[in-house]
């Protein structure tokens, strides 16, 4: 199984997200370069963390427009799993591949801390191998991790089961101590409608492995290979 | 000719930056300040003779200068090209 890492000017966990993603059974990740135009052939799609241009303008603004990323959304667009985490999901945004928008934290710090997320579907392509109200703990380091949404954005994602992760106490309740930017409702990361497509502020690459604090990021990478085990099976 | 481009977070977006210069100019010696919302200003050099101009602006304003989900815009200096 064969994963794209894309690779963009000032990309920084590219790295994390190769070796993460290569430490895992039966996966294999490969750099992508953002002025490629074609991201054929891989099973599914990572846009890494980092300060693509500089974040110049807003974050992810200049990316969007990046030579790869309209095969992105083509490949997006036909269902191929995409998973964008913290400069990847501001990207994500920023195309309209997922409603809202990512925008400078509540306190103004630059927030660099592990943080604990509730899994909120616990049948979605990215988390089916968590089980619904399971915890993850999971780093974060941003100064732009702000979800907003407008209200009526707000309630077909919550209707629609779009809210994947929410940030939580230890013990998993949703307060507002919990919440390291001010996202509305808590939410660290959402999918699209169709559900394949996800984005989320807190980085599964960088918890990978129990020596780095914490290994539930590969769940997620993990639920991944299934779902698409899953519909080779069906193809079959 | 000079084209300006303000944009400016929507109502409905918190603005931290806004509320902490607020609070730096109560402080110093300005308490009647209701609020401070901070966008962005955009000082763009353009040839004027290009065709078409202000809808191919107004469509790079929408797609690149702003995000319309947490910003608005507005075109200043397009007139004197008319």
């Amino acid at each position: 199984m064969k994963f794209a890492v894309i690779q963009f000017p000032g990309s920084n966990c590219d790295q994390d997200c190769l070796a993460a993603l290569n430490g895992i059974p039966g996966l294999r990740a490969e750099y992508v370069w953002h002025k490629e135009t074609l991201v054929d052939g891989f099973d599914a799609i990572v846009l890494p963390g980092g300060f693509s241009y500089g974040d110049y303008l807003r974050c992810g603004a200049i990316a969007r427009f990046s030579p790869i990323m309209k095969s992105v959304v083509n490949a997006a667009r036909s269902g191929t799993l995409v998973i964008g985490v913290c400069n990847g999901f501001q990207i994500l945004c920023e195309i309209g591949l997922l409603p809202g928008a990512l925008v400078r934290n509540r306190s103004l710090h630059f927030v660099c801390d592990m943080v604990t997320t509730r899994v909120e579907v616990g049948d979605s392509l990215f988390t089916h191998g968590c089980g619904q109200g399971r915890l993850l703990r999971m780093p974060v380091a941003h100064g732009e991790g702000c979800f907003f949404a407008d209200e009526v954005t707000l309630r077909q994602l919550n209707e629609r089961r779009q809210v994947i992760l929410r940030y939580a106490t230890a013990d998993g309740r949703i307060t507002p101590e919990a919440n390291p930017n001010g996202s509305i409702e808590n939410i660290a990361g959402i999918c699209n409608r169709e559900g394949n497509v996800f984005g989320l502020m807190p980085h599964p690459d960088r918890a990978c492995e129990a020596r780095l604090g914490s290994a539930d990021g590969a769940k997620i990478f993990q639920s991944m290979m299934e779902t698409i085990e899953a519909g080779r099976a069906r193809a079959a | 000719m000079k084209v300006n481009v303000v944009v400016t977070p929507k109502a409905a977006v918190l603005d931290p930056q806004g509320a902490a210069v607020r609070d730096a100019m109560q402080h110093l010696g300005m308490p009647e300040v209701r609020s401070v919302r901070i966008g962005k200003f955009l000082e763009i050099e353009i040839d004027e003779k290009a065709a078409n101009l202000e809808a191919r602006l107004n469509d790079l304003c929408r797609d690149l200068l702003s995000n319309p989900v947490i910003e608005d815009f507005q075109v200043h200096g397009l007139e004197s090209a008319k």
